[in-house]
């Protein structure tokens, strides 16, 4: 299958390794992937703080840089999740019907990395081999807004040598939430301090998300207390072979 | 549209911050609501048919607030052929002088109440003392709280900030009849209430309620409580003074047999309450000899113009939606500097107040957007696309603000950065800016400049910054794959997926400026 890439712009522009590794599993799954120069971000960042009126240009942006494929593919849960949910919303407040009717067409077809290999490509084992314990920290956009489930979970047990470790109160938030991790930096904080305890608790080597930004949090409380734990994206640890 | 006791408090970061830094209210908040949830949860898995229950809960509210002049009318008629008289109050100062009014009227000066969010709303309490009138609450964490001349900082739990040791000590200091030898035994404090409520109950005159339910069709109020101590204030006084939000409503009984089953379980994660208690107007013989209804408004009519903000009008009021989140369970009730705390305050006060305030525009960004809240809400409140339209509306007040100091230097971070990602050339650009300057970033993004940046000083004094990578995703692209996406080679319909019908557009190549 040809597979559009929308990489997300924190993916991008901090965090490249988790987009080239969905670009290796796919390779290897003998899919092709294209990645559409014109992208940019999905408006979340804006929308998510009240500035609504400046995410509708990049609904628009990213109408324009993704139609026309059969699927879409992005290694966030987050930003999978504003495009299905609020862009739809957006291009129909505009009054472009123009907008409303391409934007109608390309969400169904944007799948976070997990639910696109699980349920549309229908694949659990993707063939990789990681020797490490791993703690897996569901992101609440993919658990409450996408809701996909167990399938980062099918798809880690697949994985060769790998040991995964259950995260305590995984699914509590870790505190990111976008802007809220300045604009409320202590409750921030107090979050994150919880979810790294309950990290450490499990004795993992690697923490492991759908999504880059609640790494980019969880991480960077991580690397401040030199707690020898590190970050990567579920796409990394697929990508990974013997 | 005031809720005057409030006026003056900080804004919720600042609040938080406060109630961040108090270890023993963290301790009591994260046992409480973590017992709280658990329960819940089972008590919610017990019914099948729980996402049909929500979702007939969501269709009568919304019929209910669609119709709400149909049925507030209807129900005015109601009460007023069962013998009782309602009365209509705008806001809160005027619904707090009808209660004054009516309770001199009565030819006295004491009140007891059941437990109300609505006389909570209108700083009754507060209104009636100025006018010489004692309000004794009832509720046993409702009479702690006033004992304590504290603020409630739970919907259901008031005095959930407090453990039993502080209890002891609010009552040895604050009533005056509660034994010489009281320890912090639960039974011996809840036994040292009960005798000093008595006194009340069977002294008082005048009774002020709230109601869970105002039922249309027959003028019936309905209200759900644990204690007893409702029941007693709803029957023992003479006159009983309901003060009622007109939200409140449900067409029929038939509707109420569903938020029966939704309510208790939602609260206090029991399959039915200890007590309900319901009346219709007065019966000679049997309970108060008048009854008055006060309808608030408040603040509703303008919340329910909105047509996102509006679904906060169906809450039941069951704080299942406080007991998950996860920034409640952190800085409890006090900082959100209203009755209402937790995620339904967040969008609820900000409406019933408006938001002129920099405290009532700070309240929708207290969440994450988690979405926990939306999930256990038994009305379905989506709660998150509720907040995030607050915001919007926020961003719009604060245009003309001037005493948001953060807000010029936010609204030019956001500026520059949807402008950079408006077009891919600047977006590249800025990447390759950022790959210049990763040494200045020191080992894994902890340099010291870091942390005395503006607007992400709040992330660097707990956080690393992520250090910028030596080539961005699509830079990488562009030099190792640039020629599997040729701009000619149209995509390729995959099997069993519907196919676009319009051409692609020619988007797979980069140009050499990338």
């Amino acid at each position: 299958m040809r597979i559009a890439l929308f990489v997300t712009c924190l993916t991008d522009t901090l965090y490249p390794e988790a987009g080239k590794s969905v670009v290796r599993v796919l390779d290897r799954l003998g899919h092709q992937v294209v990645f559409p120069m014109e992208q940019t971000c999905c408006g979340q960042l804006h929308f998510n703080t009240g500035y609504r009126a400046q995410s509708l240009p990049l609904v628009r942006g990213f109408a324009e840089a993704f139609g026309g494929f059969d699927a879409i593919v992005t290694p966030s849960a987050s930003c999978a999740a504003m495009v299905r949910e609020y862009h739809p919303q957006l291009a129909e407040e505009s009054g472009d019907r123009g907008l409303a009717r391409a934007v109608a067409e390309i969400t169904p077809r944007v799948h976070e990395l997990s639910m696109l290999l699980t349920d549309v490509l229908g694949v659990t084992d993707v063939g990789a081999s990681f020797p490490h314990r791993v703690t897996y920290h569901p992101s609440c956009h993919s658990l409450r807004m996408l809701r996909i489930g167990d399938a980062p979970l099918r798809l880690l047990r697949s994985v060769r040598g790998l040991d995964l470790s259950e995260l305590p109160a995984a699914d509590v938030c870790c505190g990111f939430g976008g802007t809220f991790s300045v604009k409320n930096p202590g409750v921030s904080a107090a979050m994150c301090a919880d979810k790294c305890a309950a990290v450490l608790s499990t004795g993992a080597d690697v923490l492991c998300a759908a999504d880059s930004s609640c790494l980019m949090h969880i991480g960077g409380a991580l690397a401040r207390q030199r707690a020898g734990v590190t970050t990567m994206h579920l796409a990394e640890i697929l990508a990974s072979t013997r | 549209m005031s809720m005057p006791t409030y006026l003056g408090m900080p804004a919720f970061p600042e609040a938080a911050a406060e109630a961040l830094a108090n270890p023993q209210l963290r301790r009591n908040l994260a046992h409480a609501t973590g017992t709280i949830r658990t329960k819940r949860a089972a008590a919610v898995a017990e019914l099948t048919d729980w996402d049909e229950l929500r979702a007939a809960a969501k269709a009568i509210k919304d019929h209910t607030l669609a119709n709400l002049d149909h049925y507030l009318l209807q129900l005015e008629e109601k009460v007023t052929a069962a013998g009782g008289q309602v009365h209509w109050a705008d806001g809160a100062a005027e619904a707090n002088a009808i209660v004054a009014s009516l309770t001199r009227a009565a030819g006295t000066d004491t009140v007891v109440k059941v437990k109300s969010m609505a006389t909570q709303e209108t700083g009754l309490n507060e209104a009636l003392a100025a006018e010489g009138i004692t309000a004794i609450e009832t509720d046993l964490a409702e009479l702690i709280v006033q004992l304590g001349r504290d603020r409630p900082s739970h919907i259901l739990v008031p005095a959930i900030h407090r453990n039993r040791a502080e209890i002891r000590e609010i009552f040895r200091r604050e009533m005056p009849d509660a034994p010489a030898g009281l320890t912090d035994d639960p039974a011996e404090l809840a036994a040292a209430a009960r005798s000093h409520l008595r006194r009340a109950f069977l002294s008082a005159t005048v009774g002020v309620s709230g109601a869970n339910f105002a039922i249309a069709e027959t003028g019936s109020l309905v209200v759900l409580e644990s204690e007893g101590n409702g029941r007693m204030c709803l029957t023992l006084p003479e006159t009983l003074i309901s003060v009622v939000g007109i939200e409140k409503l449900l067409p029929s009984w038939r509707d109420l047999e569903v938020f029966l089953a939704l309510l208790p379980r939602s609260s206090t994660a029991e399959r039915m309450n200890p007590y309900i208690s319901t009346w219709t107007g007065v019966r000679p013989g049997d309970g108060p000899r008048a009854f008055h209804l006060v309808l608030l408004d408040n603040g509703r009519t303008t919340a329910l113009a909105d047509k996102i903000g509006r679904q906060a009008l169906r809450c039941i009021k069951c704080s299942a939606c406080l007991n998950v989140c996860p920034v409640y369970e952190r800085v409890g009730g006090h900082a959100y500097g209203s009755p209402y705390p937790g995620p339904i305050g967040a969008i609820l006060t900000p409406q019933l107040r408006g938001m002129s305030s920099a405290a009532d525009q700070a309240l929708p960004y207290a969440s994450t957007l988690c979405g926990a809240c939306y999930d256990v809400c038994p009305v379905a409140i989506n709660i998150p696309e509720a907040l995030v339209h607050l915001r919007s509306l926020a961003v719009d007040s604060r245009r003309h603000a001037r005493f948001q100091t953060d807000f010029p230097a936010e609204r030019l971070a956001l500026g520059a950065v949807a402008w950079t990602l408006r077009g891919r050339r600047r977006l590249a650009f800025a990447q390759r800016a950022a790959s210049a300057s990763r040494k200045l970033f020191g080992a894994s993004g902890s340099a010291a400049w870091t942390r005395r940046l503006p607007l992400l000083g709040g992330w660097t004094r707990t956080r690393n910054l992520p250090v910028p990578p030596p080539e961005s995703f699509r830079a990488w692209w562009a030099r190792t794959r640039q020629d599997d996406a040729s701009p000619d080679s149209p995509p390729e319909i995959a099997p069993g997926l519907p196919s676009p019908g319009t051409a692609p557009r020619q988007t797979g190549s980069g140009t050499a400026d990338e």
